[in-house]
């Protein structure tokens, strides 16, 4: 039999050298008696120095990260437990995976409670202040009595957050100091600490935010524990809280309804005609616009997107719908198409900010799926209801030429989208007697798969675009 | 107004921040202050720091700048109508109210939000002055969620989102007509174009520019929103369906759904009735199941004629009562997605039998240790060792899982 006494502080280095050593000389867990603190009875006499072989020991990550909090359970077989388990791993491997393994079963429970405990600790500790007059670092203390032995692996956190104040827990197990590194010394029975003012802002606060009209006790006994009550100043608001919340809520039920302040109907007044007046400032299209309901796309859509460009521009493009990136800014051809139109323009030297650019269809047509929005054609009646709008923008601007870019805008002004690669580049007249021609969308050009197709498209809708500008 | 005191302007300010069920303070870019030049630091999951007995979470202080309000808003306790209470902080106290909170460790930090006063941008810009505030003059690390008014100017909301961990926009109730109707002063569409504005920001931080450097962070914690439920007739399918719009459209990190509670000087058009809990505990279900399970919204509401979830079980089980013909599944073969299906299972319960099936066939112990609601699972599955037989067809198989029917109450 072989005895191991593990310190109050490091327990989790010291309990992994004694591991290593113990499973080098391939030591049979039931040969180990383990302990923990002061309270270590020496009975087999832990001097005797632990066997060592020359067997690797192997423990992988997710094992350490396992142990690393096993360890500080209260249970007392936690080392026996972890040791069993490591000793098991180094013959199979795959053990740790094995989830319906009563032995892993019981260390993820073991864990699971650590963590919990871990995690209410720096929820639940309240500082007090307690700083020195003329110390230059503000001080602060709290006493906490945790459920395991969480003081060393939780310090770091506080370290981390209270960066600028000194600090020190106490627990009954351990206390941690703080002024800039962190020291642990023995555990405290309750320590008295002053009175700290800011607590009756934070009692008020606790009452304030309570809604007396939802009462869901059992919810918040399930995460905020009776048991940490005892050292939160909070929590003896909590019995009254409950007892009177039932009238309270049923009190704003049956007050009746009071008459509105002398000074709400003159705000109302002012802000109401401020927000008129806003709007007749407005371009009235684009007023009119945003209030389009002609089809159900505006829906689901963020906004409709209406063309862009000066009003006496000589060359108008109109795209197909106005995709994700152009729902969002409000801006037609912002997106990927977009790039792929302003490079084209670029290349044969048309200026943006001097041609005409809008859509067929004003709002963005998608199906939504989880994160995304997955594109839709518009149909042909939206594309009918929506030419509304599209004869507008045209009787504004009256170009010289309409592009229409793809099958979307080529059946929008002809009734019909065959024939468009037959038609492409050709002049021809809308129904209304305006010359117009037909080129590809640029999204087309962005779906070819092939690099080489690309370049020979790219090269050919260039060629469209030249041709129109050189034509107005 | 001045003469108020500090702790009964808090008491007006929480009371009427308290209707904002949001108080998340998870997915903070992580940061810290172990330099000691500062205070805080976000780990990334958030940390509820205590509990009210309405049990939400009280994470963070939630606070309005004030509840003077130029609007008109029904369901609201702060519209210029009400006969409430008025206060308002000075930026210097809502700085220090946070700070002094913090390092008692009471909170993670500061979510704020606003009456309009005066107009939109002028309430903003008050705002943007206390998130600076704590950032660079007191180099304050915790996390800051702003409410963000959306008629505001968009540089004002640009700056915001550098300050802020996360920022919110609340798209008040499920339709727009529900909003003409409650809050004839708020504009769906300008709510729509600020949340489309935050989404464009976040992801232009993502993109590096010509030299290499990347912006700064842009609301590292998203953005979120809130819909009120039972305040107007909208059924769940509606309401879900509007979030599944927002979640697709705006990336949004949470749609939160608040029953419509009781407020005091409540306007008549309302209804002052128990604010509907269970249904926005089912929505919540219902969210969950459409990010994290696969379902898709119309799945879930087909059940029913009325278009709403059923209040006695949830949403997962009546879906599974309702397509029985896809059970029981196999749990030693059944693919992610289906497993994902089965009542009872989780994300979680669903990792662990797929990591551990590879090792082994399982039995139906395996699953309760794997952390499976087995009540619930156990006429869905097979394992090693366990046939459901004719109980995944039993006619009365609901009432296994719904409570018995409520007995009046004599009082």
């Amino acid at each position: 039999m072989h005895s191991v006494s593990l310190p109050q502080v490091g327990t989790f280095g010291a309990w992994r050298d004694a591991a290593r050593t113990l499973l080098s000389a391939e030591t049979p867990p039931e040969d180990i008696l383990w302990s923990f603190g002061d309270d270590s009875a020496d009975l087999f006499g832990a001097k005797i120095p632990l066997p060592k072989g020359d067997k690797a020991v192997t423990a992988s990550k997710q094992f350490i990260s396992l142990a690393n909090l096993v360890i500080w359970n209260r249970d007392p077989e936690r080392f026996a437990r972890l040791y069993a388990v490591l000793h098991a791993l180094q013959r199979d491997k795959g053990l740790l995976a094995d989830r319906g393994d009563p032995r892993i079963d019981r260390l993820h429970k073991m864990a699971k409670e650590v963590s919990r405990d871990k995690h209410k600790m720096t929820a639940f500790v309240r500082f007090r202040e307690v700083s020195q007059p003329g110390a230059n670092r503000r001080a602060f203390a709290a006493w906490f009595e945790p459920s395991h032995f969480i003081m060393e692996p939780s310090a770091p956190f506080f370290a981390k957050r209270f960066g600028d104040m000194d600090w020190t827990i106490f627990t009954p197990h351990l206390t941690a100091h703080y002024d800039g590194a962190v020291t642990f010394s023995d555990g405290v029975t309750k320590p008295p600490l002053p009175e700290d003012a800011t607590e009756e802002l934070w009692r008020t606060y606790f009452r304030s935010i309570f809604n007396p009209a939802r009462v869901k006790v059992k919810a918040m006994q399930a995460e905020m524990p009776k048991k940490y009550w005892k050292n939160l100043p909070e929590a003896d608001l909590i019995p009254e809280m409950i007892a009177t919340a039932q009238a309270r809520a049923a009190e704003m039920a049956a007050k009746a309804p009071t008459l509105a302040p002398a000074r709400a109907a003159p705000i109302l007044d002012r802000l109401h005609s401020q927000q008129a007046a806003k709007l007749e400032t407005q371009d009235q299209f684009l007023i009119a616009l945003q209030g389009c309901r002609r089809c159900p796309l505006w829906e689901n859509a963020t906004q409709p997107v209406p063309g862009e460009g000066p009003l006496d521009a000589a060359l108008m493009i109109v795209g197909e719908q106005p995709g994700d990136q152009e729902d969002l800014t409000g801006r037609p051809f912002a997106g990927p198409a977009g790039a792929v139109f302003d490079a084209a323009l670029e290349q044969v030297g048309i200026d943006r900010d001097g041609i005409y650019v809008t859509n067929a269809v004003k709002h963005f047509k998608f199906k939504p799926r989880g994160k995304r929005r997955l594109h839709q054609n518009p149909n042909r009646d939206e594309i009918q209801h929506c030419k509304w709008w599209l004869d507008l923008e045209v009787a504004r601007v009256q170009p010289k030429l309409i592009v229409a870019m793809g099958g979307t805008a080529l059946e929008s002004l002809t009734g019909t989208r065959e024939g468009l690669l037959r038609r492409r580049g050709r002049f021809e007249q809308t129904q209304d007697g305006i010359p117009f021609m037909v080129t590809v969308h640029p999204s087309y050009i962005l779906r070819l798969p092939d690099a080489g197709l690309r370049a020979e498209e790219e090269a050919r809708y260039r060629a469209d675009l030249a041709l129109a500008a050189r034509s107005v | 107004m001045s003469t108020k005191s500090l702790d009964h302007k808090l008491a007006i300010l929480s009371d009427a921040a308290k209707y904002d069920a949001s108080c998340a303070s998870s997915g903070g870019q992580k940061r810290d202050s172990r330099d000691g030049k500062g205070l805080g630091s976000v780990t990334g999951a958030g940390i509820c720091h205590a509990y009210a007995p309405d049990g939400r979470c009280i994470s963070l202080l939630k606070i309005l700048m004030t509840n003077f309000c130029i609007y008109d808003c029904a369901y609201c306790i702060n519209r210029v109508s009400s006969n409430v209470e008025r206060a308002r902080f000075s930026p210097e106290e809502v700085v220090h109210l946070t700070l002094e909170f913090y390092r008692r460790n009471y909170i993670e930090g500061l979510f704020l939000s606003s009456g309009i006063i005066r107009s939109p941008d002028d309430t903003m810009i008050d705002m943007v002055r206390i998130a600076r505030s704590l950032r660079q003059e007191h180099h304050f690390r915790g996390y800051i969620h702003l409410k963000t008014i959306p008629d505001a100017d968009p540089k004002l909301i640009e700056e915001a989102g550098l300050y802020a961990d996360r920022l919110s926009i609340n798209v008040e109730l499920p339709t727009d007509r529900a909003v003409k109707d409650y809050a004839p002063e708020k504009s769906p569409d300008q709510i729509r174009r600020a949340m489309a504005d935050v989404r464009v920001l976040k992801e232009a931080q993502k993109d590096k520019s010509h030299t290499g450097k990347r912006p700064p962070k842009f609301a590292p914690a998203g953005q979120s929103t809130q819909m009120i439920v039972g305040a107007d007739g909208a059924n769940d399918a509606t309401i879900l369906q509007s979030s599944t719009r927002l979640y697709s459209s705006y990336k949004l990190k949470r749609v939160y759904y608040s029953a419509f509670s009781p407020i005091p000087d409540a306007s008549k058009v309302l209804p002052l009735v128990k604010p509907p809990l269970i249904r926005e505990h089912r929505l919540y279900q219902a969210d969950w199941l459409m990010r994290f399970y696969g379902f898709e919204v119309d799945e879930i509401t087909a059940n029913r004629n009325d278009g709403n979830l059923d209040l006695e079980i949830d949403p997962k089980l009546a879906w599974a009562l309702a397509n029985r013909t896809i059970f029981p599944v196999n749990v030693n073969t059944a693919v992610r997605e289906v497993l994902l299906r089965v009542p009872g299972f989780g994300t979680k319960t669903v990792n662990r039998i797929l990591t551990t099936r590879r090792h082994r066939t399982l039995r139906y112990d395996d699953l309760r240790r794997m952390g499976a609601n087995l009540k619930n699972a156990k006429p869905f599955i097979h394992a090693l060792d366990w046939s459901p037989r004719a109980l995944t067809d039993t006619v009365d198989l609901r009432a296994r899982f719904a409570p018995p029917p409520e007995q009046l109450s004599l009082f």
